[in-house]
């Protein structure tokens, strides 16, 4: 199936929870959806018999420098063989995405590795902890406003 | 100066120094600790490997801090290394030598601005005998950097500690 006939039959059943769609012409189509719609768009995609999206190929972090912070999924068929593209975006002061990792597990360390170095909470994530950084690191590093620490545990960060 | 510089022709006697004996010994049997954070474990272990094959030189690697005489910190120290290495360096027995493998461990490498998670360099944790640049350093360097470190062995005294 192309991405806009996938993007076609998630209009039909969710119209509204469409903010954007770009399916023509850019190298990668995706469809933005809103975040309380994202576990029911998530299961339309894994369980309708022609949609089949039965793999999370990679979850992303995004922080888009404008107080949005956001979520890429892109996800995929291995039996119809074709991909879609999701995007969620909450704006950075109420970050909360409802998880996906009992829809994929493969999302469980994705949404992990997301919280540690955006800070983006996924609500119903069944073990939300840092993922990479120490448990006692300050702020969540690969946001655009992060600042570095001077010193962690008495060692001299900063070159 | 070597050992056996004083041949014995007629007894099986040798006279040398105490120093030259343990230095002898301590650089020829030089235990490394046996572990790797980055690419420049791969040539690390190139180095350990048959092909330039370190046993030659007494060098071999234990898994154990309490058995090594010497750390060759191959990689990249990240602070939630660093703290492990730390203790690692605490557990080894005296005498005992760090030698910093490659750029990472030695200044912080490519990771040194905008490296946030990325320790500038380990001597900011333990002190560094040698250091051998490259990115990674071929095991070429890391010989010539062993070889280094013997040398500095070599002229350490009882009653003098060397610099």
């Amino acid at each position: 199936m192309t991405s806009q006939q996938i993007c076609e039959k998630i209009r039909e059943r969710f119209g509204p929870a469409i903010r954007e769609a770009k399916t023509e012409g850019v190298p990668n189509p995706f469809v933005s959806v809103a975040p309380e719609n994202l576990r029911d768009i998530s299961l339309f995609l894994r369980d309708e018999a022609d949609l089949a999206c039965d793999s999370l190929m990679c979850l992303s972090g995004v922080d888009s420098g404008k107080g949005m912070l956001g979520a890429v999924y892109h996800i995929a068929s291995t039996a119809h063989r074709h991909t879609v593209t999701l995007k969620v975006q909450v704006p950075a002061e109420k970050a909360e995405i409802p998880s996906v990792a009992d829809i994929w597990p493969a999302a469980n360390w994705h949404e992990r590795e997301a919280y540690d170095l955006i800070g983006i909470t996924f609500t119903g994530h069944p073990d939300l902890r840092r993922i990479l950084l120490p448990d006692d690191w300050p702020g969540h590093p690969l946001r655009k406003d992060f600042k570095v620490p001077e010193f962690y545990h008495g060692m001299k960060v900063p070159y | 100066m070597g050992l056996l510089d004083k041949q014995f022709n007629n007894s099986n006697v040798i006279i040398t120094s105490i120093d030259n004996l343990l230095n002898w010994a301590r650089l020829s049997s030089l235990w490394g600790m046996q572990f790797g954070l980055a690419c420049c474990a791969i040539e690390m272990m190139a180095t350990g490997a048959s092909h330039y094959d370190l046993d030659r030189f007494g060098i071999f690697f234990r898994a154990t801090p309490r058995q090594s005489d010497v750390m060759i910190v191959a990689g990249t120290v990240t602070l939630k290394m660093a703290e492990r290495i730390k203790r690692l360096y605490d557990q080894m027995p005296e005498p005992r030598y760090v030698l910093s493998m490659g750029s990472c461990s030695n200044c912080g490498g490519p990771y040194w601005e905008h490296g946030y998670h990325v320790l500038k360099g380990v001597d900011r944790v333990v002190p560094v005998d040698v250091y051998v640049p490259g990115c990674p350093p071929r095991p070429e360097a890391l010989i010539e950097g062993l070889l280094k470190l013997q040398e500095k062995i070599r002229s350490e005294s009882l009653v003098k500690k060397s610099a």
